[in-house]
């Protein structure tokens, strides 16, 4: 099945968004972490399987950049993805996320139930525990991203989130995703997530890298605790980055639990 | 035309081995570690004193700003400074520079309205106010304020403050930001409608436009010499041509390092350490920290990557290797005998068509009595020098408007409070 890319009009028309839709099979919407829609193999992989929608955060889509104005807090953007699953027609796909993705993916699913069919967070931010503080890998010098990210700290994916002042282009994306979804995070990624969690009513998957440095095992199972009806599967050795480190195998281990 | 002399308040004895040992002056230096509260008290009543003193001695306007959690310059309130510069200079006409309180961080921002009312009342109307829209450490690291907020947040604040002191009615504020029912400013500046207002910016796109939209004057605070300053400042000209303002020089202030010494090579002798520390330790930031992601807008990120930062960054590189002769080369610090101090100076002014000078008369780890001969010598062999450039030709609208005429008082009488007599 083709990839097309839409490009829609949304929140009142002040909202652009591109969406890639991809594959065949039950619709899935993939919400993209910190650093934008970089996670291009998981979602190949997930295409294999599903109808994937895959849009890209507000204010990120190419001479769109303005329209993080339009969207002032976490409320405004979980009602922002009801008017875009509304624009798709999606009545309650299957949502998937990624670290900031999995956040907002979670408050989707807390927000009304209704609108999602099975949730899938992979090592989402969201929560905060004071005696296992997240690093701010916003402002995490460069130099020691590569390991608090990724299991093979020489992964060639790595680029897709250093910056490096030598590729223009790449440093000036990198730097804009992180300020367009560090807005819905800034100070800390804790925006009350917790005392919303109760009411998701989805199937829940909570996926998370074993060895993930950025956030550790224990927010793992915090998740599970506050979702009524989840489960936790951990991945040998998976790093924050297993995403883009090992997309088959995150691919499978989604789309086995959606399936199933 | 004006020249003040501006105050970081730095910590003025860090380890010799900071930059090795620390990631970053700002944000996150550890205080128990590195700082001793008594010799902070110390620091900031020299502060104090030194720029008394260069009021005492003729300079035209003082400067003191916020800052958080840094060795670099440390006033988190700059309006406590700045209120006590106001009752020491009292019969002086010395305008007391306020640049100042950072608007986003001042919540509510009326707070900020309110200060600066007290300052210009406690100094008979010769405040100027700056309206800083605070680095991006202080503002998203210290005070956690979203990047991408910043800046609407600053122009929310600056709109408000404006109207808090213009409103004749009580109004309600309804903004995005702050809400406040009935505001009401007490006490209203002495200067009408209001101070002037300075802007600090470090070359974006959006301060310029900002700036230029409101006809406030610009200032560019840089540490990387008149070169890169030319840039910045040439951009400012732009905005102010295309926006139909006049090229009114007093719509440009700019920062600059002096340090003054009997000849070239005693300059070199006293004040090269301390030029040193500015650099390698004040200057020691977390590239990560400024600015974080966000803080700027699109416009200013795309025209920072591909047009500023390669000139800054290659500027920044060669600093490490850098002797006392390269500084003053490039005219990071201008330094020298009163002569070439004059003459670097009167340059740089023209170059830049700066009408509101700022200069930095303490530099790094200056100990209190080498920064006290430097404002002297700056202040009886340079300053005089300085006094009709533009005049005349040009007027100053952006100065406290009583004292925009030739100086009269131009040395203040020393008795106003006790420190200024010390």
């Amino acid at each position: 099945m083709a990839t097309k890319q839409q490009q829609l009009s949304v929140w009142g028309d002040k909202v652009h968004p591109k969406v890639k839709v991809q594959g065949a099979g039950a619709p899935l919407a993939y919400l993209h972490g910190g650093y934008g829609p970089i996670e291009t193999e998981l979602v190949d992989e997930l295409a294999k399987h599903f109808t994937v929608y895959a849009p890209e955060h507000p204010g990120l889509t190419s001479g769109d950049e303005d329209a993080y104005k339009a969207l002032d807090d976490m409320w405004d953007l979980v009602l922002f993805y009801y008017d875009l699953f509304d624009k798709l027609e999606l009545a309650a796909p299957a949502v998937v996320g990624h670290s900031f993705g999995g956040m907002v993916a979670a408050e989707i699913a807390a927000t009304d139930p209704t609108r999602v069919s099975k949730l899938a967070l992979i090592s989402p931010l969201g929560l905060w525990r004071d005696d296992s503080p997240i690093k701010n890998y916003i402002v995490t010098p460069q130099a020691d991203l590569p390991r608090l990210m990724f299991k093979d700290e020489h992964h060639p994916a790595q680029k897709r989130i250093i910056l490096n002042p030598e590729d223009q282009p790449g440093f000036i994306r990198i730097t804009w995703a992180l300020g367009c979804t560090g807005k819905f995070m800034w100070p800390l990624p804790d925006k009350g997530l917790s005392k919303r969690m109760h009411r998701i009513a989805a199937p829940t998957l909570i996926l998370w890298g074993k060895n993930d440095r950025l956030l550790p095992a224990v927010y793992a199972e915090e998740f599970k605790k506050r979702i009524p009806n989840a489960k936790v599967e951990m991945i040998d050795g998976g790093a924050h980055m297993m995403p883009l480190e090992e997309p088959a195998r995150v691919a499978g281990a989604v789309a086995k639990f959606i399936k199933g | 035309m004006k020249i003040s002399m501006f105050h970081l308040m730095p910590y003025r004895d860090l380890p010799k081995d900071f930059e090795q040992k620390y990631h970053s002056v700002w944000v996150d230096p550890p205080y128990t570690e590195l700082a001793d509260s008594r010799k902070i008290g110390q620091y900031y009543n020299w502060t104090l004193d030194e720029l008394i003193h260069a009021a005492d001695k003729g300079i035209d306007g003082i400067c003191v700003n916020e800052h958080h959690q840094n060795a670099y310059g440390f006033m988190p309130n700059p309006d406590l400074m700045g209120s006590i510069l106001a009752r020491a200079t009292n019969g002086t006409d010395c305008a007391v520079v306020q640049m100042g309180s950072t608007l986003p961080t001042s919540n509510p921002p009326i707070r900020v309205a309110e200060e600066y009312g007290m300052i210009d009342c406690i100094s008979g109307g010769r405040m100027v106010a700056g309206m800083p829209l605070g680095t991006s450490q202080d503002v998203n690291l210290c005070y956690g304020i979203s990047p991408i907020e910043q800046r609407e947040r600053y122009y929310e604040a600056h709109d408000l403050i404006i109207k808090a002191w213009t409103a004749k009615e009580i109004f309600a504020w309804n903004g995005k930001y702050f809400k406040l029912p009935m505001v009401n400013i007490w006490p209203r500046p002495i200067q009408q409608p209001h101070p002037p207002v300075w802007i600090p910016g470090s070359g974006s796109l959006s301060t310029w436009d900002f700036s230029a939209r409101n006809d406030h004057c610009y200032c560019f605070l840089s540490y990387w010499g008149n070169n890169f300053g030319k840039r910045v400042m040439d951009g400012w000209w732009d905005f102010v041509a295309k926006g139909n303002h006049d090229p009114n020089p007093f719509r440009a202030g700019f920062l600059q390092l002096v340090a003054v010494s009997e000849t070239d090579h005693s300059a070199e002798k006293e004040y090269y350490p301390h030029i040193r520390y500015f650099y390698d330790k004040c200057l020691h930031i977390l590239p990560e920290y400024f600015p974080v992601p966000g803080n700027q807008d699109y416009k200013s990120l795309v025209n920072s990557v591909t047009k500023l930062n390669p000139q800054l960054f290659d500027l920044m590189g060669k600093i490490p290797t850098w002797k006392y002769k390269d500084f003053v080369d490039n005219q990071f610090v201008i330094a020298g005998s009163p002569a070439t101090v004059r003459q670097q100076l009167m340059d740089a002014v023209k170059k830049l068509r700066v009408g509101n000078l700022m200069v930095l008369l303490h530099i790094g780890s200056m100990p209190h009595d080498l920064t006290l001969k430097n404002i002297e010598l700056f202040c009886s062999e340079v300053l005089p020098h300085f006094r009709d450039v533009w005049e005349g030709e040009w007027e100053n609208k952006w100065w406290p408007e009583g004292m925009r005429g030739p100086r009269t008082k131009i040395t203040g009488n020393g008795a106003a409070h006790p420190a200024a007599a010390r």
